[in-house]
């Protein structure tokens, strides 16, 4: 009975959880594919190889156009991330230039420090929405606020699997998503492209990467494919870069609380016996004495 | 909490403390030899577990607003701050945020198992109304927390919800504008909003001493709705129900840690990591998911004005439930079409959240409609005709008598 309540109590707590997913988008989305990452998963770490060539993508290309507002130079060097040296990390800012004011106010650009934040591409939000009509978006959460939808049942497995690289498998799409020309039918609008899984398919980015366009220096393929597998990582511990200290300590914790809470049973197991089986009823007493 | 305690400190402080402020006697009383039904299960640990989420959300909540800045320009950023500088940030945030959905719930566990074994009845309509009254300020507390956050859907949740009241005739949009302190959501309604929902939990802890002192006076249900009559047909609360209700928290807390640690976002929405923007609107707005099911009411009823005063009733009218409910009987068990007509309507709340996270297209609005008429049809309808016309199964003469059978 109580084994079977306790099931249910999960199940409806299940059910309930489902009841988050967002609603249906109004606009046709084709579903991504599913990548293989290394940080999916109950212990998924990421792979600082993999974030060292999206780091080199992100910066080469994508940091023309979208900010990283929200990382420092520093974060590069961070545990659990692209594990740059903090050697490293100093001459990477130091190839930024910072826009700063000097001790007597004047405007000065002076070389970047680990602890500057990556200078956005724009001056302000007005001048990068007057170079190309829409604000790219800031990348530094993108990974996670882009999603796609998982549709029922999927998304109540996803509890179980701990699916949530939807965002990296959705930007991963869209960079190796873009068709030119459009499918036969398909209206594109002046200075739109044709991208097979952005909503509505009229993405106002161009194709950012090429195969070949960014040097790799450890043999992994120069690919589109590559690279947008590469930049997306980046991008999820850009948004999450604790990520791996999480895991970490939520395997802890879990195997703590299930530890415990098998221990509690028991006890309450013991404490309850005798008013589960009142067969000895001088027993009950005695019980009952020590608790007053 | 009623007549005199049994408590006899041995030691000389405590004695010289219990004859000038009797808190120890309130505590023993309350917390150690108050006697619970022995047949309580486990849906009664709902209560314990409710008062564990309290503290986490408060005690959390107190170390985020150290570090959070509620202005339109900063907010966003301050909660990154948190999730990437400040130290275990992360861990407190997302402790926070899961920790509201774990509070509902078990809220919602907990209203269903007062519902199924009829613990709004006579005597505990003032325990069943402090309830409702909880669970109100849990969801203004709630949206206001969520609206903090101020990204893509806070800013817009907050505009949606307060612009509800724009509905009431005349005054509306007075009061909208009241609400916004200004023409449209910005810096005096996110300032205002943090202040409340620092505010509200400690209303709510208060209300929640209430609502415990009510339960000490008219004492627990139980499974079976018949009250304890003598001594065999309960157990002292230590260490019965304080062993039982740490297990059941400690067990909750696995499924907690599971969302957590490993899916932190599953229940949140993708657009809220997109810093709010007054000049675009998202694709969809959605509320969180415990609000799904009103939100689904309100929009299955096309007039504003009427959808309005539906949502508002949907949630009022719990209040009424022990007057509504014509029954003599109070548990599920002894009455078999209450049962499922109860289960129907769990169906039909379930149903209508997820309804609430679809668009309001075609099928979706049909079924909206008929799980809303069902919801206050329970209320309206069943509720007072099944006292009536039930013909319900034979009560046990005793609690203990149900637990034992012919050994009691």
């Amino acid at each position: 009975m109580t084994m079977k309540s306790t099931i249910f109590a999960l199940a409806l707590a299940g059910a309930a959880a489902a009841l988050a997913t967002p609603a249906a988008a109004q606009v046709e989305q084709v579903p991504p594919p599913r990548l293989h990452w290394s940080f999916s998963g109950p212990f998924g770490t990421y792979d600082p190889a993999q974030l060292q060539r999206g780091f080199k993508v992100y910066r080469e290309v994508c940091s023309n156009c979208h900010s990283l507002n929200l990382l420092s130079f520093r974060n590069l060097a961070d545990p659990g991330g692209p594990g740059f040296t903090e050697a490293q990390v100093a001459k990477i800012a130091s190839e930024y230039k910072i826009r700063d004011l000097d001790d007597q106010g004047n405007s000065i650009v002076r070389t970047g420090r680990p602890a500057d934040h990556f200078p956005p591409p724009f001056p302000n939000d007005l001048a990068a929405k007057a170079a190309f009509g829409v604000m790219p978006p800031d990348m530094s959460t993108l990974a996670k606020a882009r999603t796609y939808q998982r549709g029922f049942p999927w998304f109540l497995f996803d509890i179980i699997t701990q699916y949530q690289e939807e965002g990296p498998d959705y930007i991963a799409a869209i960079l190796t998503g873009f068709r030119d020309p459009p499918p036969k039918g398909f209206k594109l609008p002046p200075n739109g492209h044709y991208n097979v899984y952005f909503p509505g398919h009229n993405i106002a980015m161009p194709p950012p990467l090429q195969d070949g366009q960014v040097k790799y220096d450890d043999g992994t393929p120069e690919t589109v494919r590559q690279y947008s597998k590469d930049v997306a990582a980046f991008l999820m511990w850009a948004a999450e870069p604790h990520m791996v200290q999480r895991k970490r300590i939520g395997f802890q914790v879990l195997v703590f609380l299930i530890v415990f809470t098998g221990l509690l049973y028991f006890t309450k197991k013991k404490v309850w016996h005798d008013v589960h089986e009142p067969h000895e009823p001088a027993a009950e007493q005695e019980a009952a004495k020590t608790t007053t | 909490m009623s007549g005199h305690s049994s408590y006899q400190p041995k030691n000389k402080a405590l004695q010289w403390l219990e004859k000038r402020l009797p808190i120890g006697g309130l505590i023993y009383d309350s917390f150690i030899s108050y006697p619970t039904p022995r047949n309580l299960n486990y849906w009664w640990t709902f209560g314990g577990i409710l008062s564990f989420m309290l503290g986490v959300q408060i005690i959390t909540g107190v170390v985020l607003a150290m570090h959070y800045t509620p202005n339109t320009a900063l907010a966003f950023d301050s909660v990154e701050y948190i999730m990437r500088d400040v130290n275990y940030g992360w861990l407190l945030r997302y402790v926070h945020a899961n920790g509201a959905s774990m509070f509902f719930l078990a809220a919602y566990i907990h209203m269903f198992r007062g519902m199924y074994y009829g613990s709004y009845k006579e005597p505990r309509e003032v325990l069943w109304i402090l309830g409702v009254i909880i669970y109100l300020l849990m969801m203004a507390t709630g949206f206001m927390g969520y609206v903090l956050v101020w990204g893509q859907m806070s800013f817009w949740a907050a505009t949606v919800i307060t612009n509800l009241f724009s509905a009431i005739p005349g005054v509306g949009h007075a009061i909208v504008t009241w609400l916004w302190g200004g023409y449209a959501v910005g810096d005096p309604t996110l300032n205002r909003f943090f202040s409340l929902h620092y505010l509200l939990p400690f209303l709510i802890a208060g209300v929640v001493v209430l609502h415990v002192w009510a339960l000490h006076v008219t004492g627990q249900n139980n499974p079976t709705g018949v009250e304890p009559k003598s001594d065999k047909d309960t157990v002292p609360f230590t260490p019965y129900a304080t062993i039982k209700d740490t297990f059941m928290i400690m067990a909750f807390c696995i499924f907690f840690a599971w969302l957590v640690f490993y899916i932190p976002n599953y229940l949140g929405h993708a657009d809220n990591y997109i810093p709010a923007n007054p000049a675009q609107t998202p694709a969809e707005i959605v509320p969180e998911w415990y609000y799904l099911p009103f939100y689904a009411i309100l929009r299955s009823i096309p007039n504003k004005l009427l959808g309005v005063t539906a949502l508002f009733s949907s949630i009022a009218i719990l209040a009424f439930m022990p007057w509504l409910d014509t029954s003599k009987v109070r548990s599920a068990r002894y009455r078999p079409l209450y049962r499922q007509f109860f289960w129907l309507f769990v169906i039909a709340a379930i149903g209508l959240g997820w309804l609430g996270s679809k668009p309001p297209l075609g099928i979706y609005v049909i079924l909206a409609r008929i799980f809303t008429f069902y919801y206050f049809a329970f209320f309206l309808i069943i509720l007072p005709l099944l006292g009536i016309f039930e013909k319900t199964k034979p009560l046990p003469n005793s609690i203990s008598e149900s637990v034992l059978g012919a050994k009691a």
